[in-house]
């Protein structure tokens, strides 16, 4: 092949691409805290987010992408939280966020 | 002798507003434009939010309208509509001392949001022919095969100003989560995707079951509209939408998709009105007097309306707001008569 | 065809005879063939008057989408070509460019909703040309033409879209310009979602149109993002995605109304396989890119290289063979005198030894 110097390349599609991520990971973590998919998307946990005040870490849109199968950086980002709780306390869903980031973070791994 | 009321529509609406009069002592009579009674509810397997078969409802409402000799015409559509009666298309003219307008809706034609292939991909369906397939017993891909991966789009003809549909049709959120728990229940293992734009749980008990459908049935709630629908080459439909909670485009390819259709306006609701110097609300639907205090009267004294025909309702706000139109048109016969 | 009926919701009234022709910048350049066949195949196999008006200009659309031409100069370049027409005595406008097209639709648009505009370009026109604006009684692309004359042309053919090897439609994978409908549905035929322009070309001379998944998407050109250098990345990202949803359908060719489409559709295929060692079509020697002049030409009997497809960067040669067309291989490079006018660099797309590098991907 030769090596043409073109400047540039193909970029890479941004979208979720659904069919090819691999969800098993997703699945383990919803099977683990099946009201994971209760959420309604309110952004409460966000806004009370202790370390979301400060960065842009953004637990709601993390944990929408893990269970859409998109892991890569998640578990760096969620090494941002502080495990205060707050978002714990506010979530209208009940749903456990405190125990989330854990839970993603072990079956994630340093991804 | 009994004052008689023209029913226009032998729907669920038509049927309990004709069944309420009659106990009244008032003598109604339904004009079905289809050969049987029922309406858009014949066509529907089970109903929101409590799973009831919608014969069950259907059924024991035909049968007393049967019981109680309350006269039908079959086959009959009204083209006119006076305080004093109303004419058919044979020019036959029925009078009446009231009418009552309960018209229903027509279902949105998928066909007419062409992005989505309705008519063109074998496995694109709308939340009636799923419905269809449930009365038949069996849902399955167009080759007989099992779905494994569906979507389900919410708001196809509401909220679409593109296709001259602007208002919310209501019932589809739930119906889309109907759906889903139904397909769930079937297909244990398939994943099931609801497409929507918000999620309107307006009715008892709605809630929870959206809820149940996350939590226990695992149903996958994307925040996003579809927006282009293509058949790959295994016949399989591959969609694009925005995940607006992730901020990403998201792409996947499924089994199925399902588009749940909203209610239009009747087309004829214009002509109808006309004829009865009625006007209508700017989505095509009879507007009603008045929003709080006169919802079942129109402007026209002797014109009564029920159901659908003033905008998209669920069954049991159908059924409840039959029951306070027969009640209106008593009480405006009474006082017109001056019945003691 | 059958079920793919809604087009026929989207018709458009098209004047059947006296066009004035507005070229397209990058055809003259690129498939000078295309535009030369369009005015040939009207004239002279089918007799319909149409104007070549030297006068008239590029419609500036390059450099509006790549905001270097302001509004009112692009409005005011519009209506010079407009009143250019009427001088010459003709009053239904046909494009040859896609992009050209949208501008011309959107400049009558914006002049239709907002006067105020439509005054000032007159008043402009006036003082740069002292010319009088007069509007056209109907605007068309080149491809609406064809499009009208499909069966005209049917009866005419030489060749129809048939594998002569197996007897089989050719698969033919149709490509529409953006700007033809998605701006205006109702100014394509067949709008914008199942356009039909190009299908019922395919169709009337006996081909098989490929509905793949990625069949609606843009070609990616969109002027800044390939002028940008920078920016290309995106540009060929959008071909690629187009290319890789269509090669499961085995397409024996691409055919394109839109100039820029055609031209990258086409070029992209080689930039792709240096790149990522990919190379499409059968044995690799990529999927050939048509206007639709050129399939109308080959379909009539005309010579591929008086079409001048070999501009391509894609080889015609094997859709040739299968088309049954006869030509000379000798001849590909001989100018209109008959010298040699030099050949291309062997290319990874078509250089045959090449080829087994660019084996498909597993």
């Amino acid at each position: 092949m030769r090596n043409v110097v073109f400047g540039y390349g193909i970029s890479r599609p941004r979208a979720i691409d659904m069919d090819n991520n691999d969800l098993r990971k997703s699945r383990d973590i919803i099977a683990e805290m099946p009201e994971l998919q209760a959420c309604i998307g309110c952004g409460s946990c966000t806004a009370s987010c202790t370390a979301g005040n400060l960065t842009d870490f953004n637990f709601r849109k993390l944990h929408t992408a893990v269970r859409r199968g998109e892991y890569k950086g998640v578990y760096a980002e969620l090494s941002k939280c502080m495990l205060c709780g707050k978002c714990r306390l506010v979530c209208p869903r009940g749903i456990n966020t405190r125990g989330l980031v854990m839970l993603i973070k072990r079956k994630l791994g340093d991804f | 002798m009994a004052y008689r009321v023209v029913v226009v529509g032998g729907g669920a609406a038509g049927m309990q507003t004709a069944i309420e009069l009659k106990s009244r002592g008032i003598e109604p009579i339904i004009v079905e434009r289809d050969i049987e009674l029922g309406g858009k509810a014949r066509g529907w397997y089970k109903l929101f939010p409590t799973f009831t078969h919608a014969r069950e409802v259907i059924g024991p409402l035909a049968q007393q309208v049967k019981d109680m000799h309350i006269r039908c015409f079959y086959g009959q559509e009204v083209t006119q509509i006076a305080p004093d009666g109303v004419t058919l298309r044979s020019e036959e003219r029925i009078p009446a001392d009231a009418v009552v307008v309960a018209t229903g809706f027509t279902l949105f034609d998928a066909h007419r949001k062409q992005e989505y292939g309705y008519g063109l991909y074998d496995n694109v369906i709308t939340s009636v022919d799923l419905e269809r397939m449930m009365i038949g017993g069996r849902v399955t891909l167009a080759d007989g095969s099992e779905p494994k991966r569906i979507a389900i789009l919410h708001c196809v003809g509401s909220r679409d100003e593109k296709v001259g549909q602007k208002h919310c049709s209501k019932v589809c959120c739930i119906t889309g989560v109907k759906q889903a728990i139904e397909l769930k229940e079937m297909y244990p293992t398939a994943d099931v995707f609801n497409f929507y734009m918000d999620i309107r749980m307006f009715g008892p008990g709605y809630e929870e079951l959206y809820r149940e459908a996350q939590e226990r049935y695992n149903v996958h709630f994307v925040r996003g509209r579809i927006s282009e629908a293509a058949e790959t080459i295994n016949k399989r439909i591959q969609i694009k939408a925005e995940d607006t909670l992730t901020g990403r485009p998201l792409r996947m390819t499924v089994d199925m998709l399902v588009l749940l259709v909203g209610m239009s306006a009747n087309y004829d609701n214009v002509k109808l009105a006309a004829s009865a110097g009625l006007a209508l609300a700017p989505n095509g639907y009879f507007k009603a007097r008045d929003a709080f205090l006169g919802v079942v009267r129109s402007e026209r004294e002797g014109i009564f309306f029920a159901g659908t025909a003033t905008a998209p309702k669920s069954l049991a706000d159908t059924l409840a707001e039959a029951s306070l139109t027969a009640s209106a048109v008593d009480a405006y016969l009474k006082e017109k008569f001056n019945i003691e | 065809m059958s079920r793919r009926a809604s087009w026929q919701e989207y018709q458009k009234d098209i004047a059947a005879d006296r066009y004035y022709y507005a070229r397209s910048c990058i055809r003259q350049n690129f498939f000078p063939g295309s535009e030369w066949a369009f005015l040939d195949i009207l004239s002279n196999r089918l007799g319909i008057d149409i104007y070549d008006d030297p006068l008239h200009t590029s419609c500036t659309g390059i450099g509006y989408h790549s905001d270097v031409v302001p509004l009112e100069t692009i409005m005011t370049v519009v209506a010079r070509q407009f009143s250019l027409m009427a001088e010459a005595g003709y009053e239904n406008f046909v494009s040859s460019c896609i992009t050209s097209f949208g501008i011309y639709n959107e400049v009558l648009a914006t002049w239709e909703e907002f006067p105020e505009t439509e005054e000032r370009t007159r008043r402009y026109l006036r003082e740069a040309t002292g010319r009088e604006l007069v509007k056209p009684r109907s605007i068309a692309h080149t491809s609406d033409i064809i499009f009208y004359q499909r069966e005209a042309i049917a009866r005419k053919a030489k060749h129809r879209l048939i594998n002569r090897h197996t007897g089989e439609p050719l698969r033919v994978v149709e490509h529409i310009g953006c700007h033809y409908a998605k701006i205006f549905p109702k100014s394509g035929i067949g709008g914008s979602e199942f356009p039909y322009v190009l299908a019922g070309m395919i169709e009337a001379w006996g081909g098989d149109v490929v509905d793949y998944p990625e069949r609606r998407h843009c070609c990616g050109f969109g002027f800044r993002n390939y002028l940008v250098q920078a920016n290309r990345g995106s540009s060929i990202a959008n071909s690629h995605k187009k290319l890789e949803s269509m090669a499961p359908y085995k397409p024996d060719f691409i055919v394109a109304n839109c100039p820029g489409c055609a031209m990258f559709l086409d070029k992209w295929q080689y930039t792709i396989a240096e790149m990522d060692g990919m190379a499409y079509g059968a044995d690799g020697k990529g999927i050939p890119v048509l206007t639709y002049e050129e399939m109308a030409g080959l379909v009539l009997g005309y010579d591929p290289w008086q079409l001048g497809m070999q501009f391509h960067q894609v080889d015609v040669e094997p859709l040739l063979d299968k088309l049954g067309v006869e030509y000379d291989p000798g001849a590909k490079y001989l100018g209109a005198d008959g010298k040699y006018i030099g050949k291309p660099a062997d290319a990874a797309i078509n250089c045959p030894s090449q080829r087994p590098i660019y084996e498909r991907r597993k």
